[in-house]
């Protein structure tokens, strides 16, 4: 039997991995270092807060890479770990991320061995959707996700072991006007992967609605993210199948 | 720089299944052929994941938060400036905690 055809962002084309792409994304990483450092520094001053040496913070930073997770592991910390406990805060929350790999296929369908495999342990959701409009852009160089993902990488166990060393300096109050850069971020990266207001506004407005709504109705997290980006998704695929029939 | 085995080993656990989350996804999805509203949903899933995102990270936050975003969203709209952008989205909520908001 003929195999079918490949989607459009799946059929083949040159795609590269070079130091050139690698530069590139290190590039669009400086300035996500405004949102992501101050988060890093929280995750430093509470680990400290929770018993943990420098050296095991640095290792959950570079190992995990995740901060969310990071965070709420380190709300269940005991002493000694439940390693279970952790194991399952870490999958509760990043399980999140299983759609995300899956969705960058149109690079590392290219890629083998470190670079594949290596690109995925450095996506994050910045450098996810940074490449999905790198891509829409023509960009065709996955060294552009390799590049983003080692920066923000060491940014980010920078700032959490800076946050460890500093301790209570850094001890800022929740309110404090440099926490809502990872927000900021957030925001930049939305409007960055606006393509215009027929295509885009439903899906948007359904995954806002449907996060608001789970998040009322007292689901636990990550489900309101999760329900959000999947009912927005469905609409935005409908809409583009049902354009393509027409 | 102590390391005590079993918190290593916690953080090793959270490790292994944080990259089976990254990873394991598109492992399956290289071995299957998926049917093409799957692929579609995946093609649209970054924005809404981010909407989703951001709407949530507003609803925790005050007016403040939600005021400061509309600079920082214009100034990216405007330049396509990340950095400027980011500091704009600050620096309007400094302003805004300044005013008493």
């Amino acid at each position: 039997m003929a195999r079918a055809p490949l989607p459009a962002y799946r059929a083949p084309m040159r795609v590269t991995f070079t130091s050139a792409g690698i530069k590139r994304g290190v590039g669009r990483g400086v300035p996500l270092l405004l949102g992501i450092i101050p988060f890093g520094l929280v995750v430093g001053v509470i680990s400290l807060g929770k018993g943990l040496s420098l050296a095991e913070t640095l290792l959950m930073s570079g190992l995990v890479f995740a901060g969310a997770s990071q965070l709420l592991a380190l709300e269940l910390w005991t002493n000694p770990p439940d390693i279970l406990a952790v194991a399952l805060a870490a999958l509760v929350v990043n399980i999140r991320m299983v759609p995300i790999g899956a969705a960058l296929s149109f690079w590392l369908d290219h890629l083998r061995g470190w670079r594949l495999w290596g690109s995925l342990f450095l996506t994050v959701d910045h450098s996810f959707a940074l490449s999905v409009a790198e891509n829409r852009a023509g960009g065709r160089d996955a060294g552009f996700l390799f590049g983003l993902g080692v920066f923000t990488w060491l940014g980010w166990v920078a700032a959490a072991g800076a946050g460890h060393a500093m301790g209570t300096v850094v001890a800022l109050p929740p309110d404090h006007p440099l926490f809502f850069a990872a927000t900021a971020s957030f925001v930049v990266i939305l409007v960055a992967l606006w393509r215009g207001p027929r295509q885009d506004l439903p899906p948007w407005i359904l995954a806002a609605a449907t996060a608001l709504a789970a998040q009322a109705l007292r689901l636990p997290p990550p489900v309101p993210l999760l329900a959000g980006a999947f009912a927005g998704a469905a609409l935005g695929a409908w809409q583009e199948t049902r354009a393509r029939a027409a | 720089m102590t390391l005590r085995l079993d918190v290593t080993l916690a953080i090793l656990a959270m490790g292994i299944v944080t990259y089976l989350c990254r990873a394991g996804g598109y492992a399956i999805l290289r071995a299957v052929r998926t049917p093409p509203f799957l692929d579609a949903l995946l093609r649209n899933l970054p924005a809404p994941l981010f909407a989703a995102y951001v709407s949530l990270a507003l609803s925790r936050q005050d007016l403040a938060a939600a005021l400061a975003s509309i600079p920082c969203a214009a100034v990216h709209v405007r330049w396509g400036n990340f950095g400027l952008s980011i500091v704009v989205g600050v620096a309007a909520m400094a302003a805004l905690r300044w005013a008493g908001l």
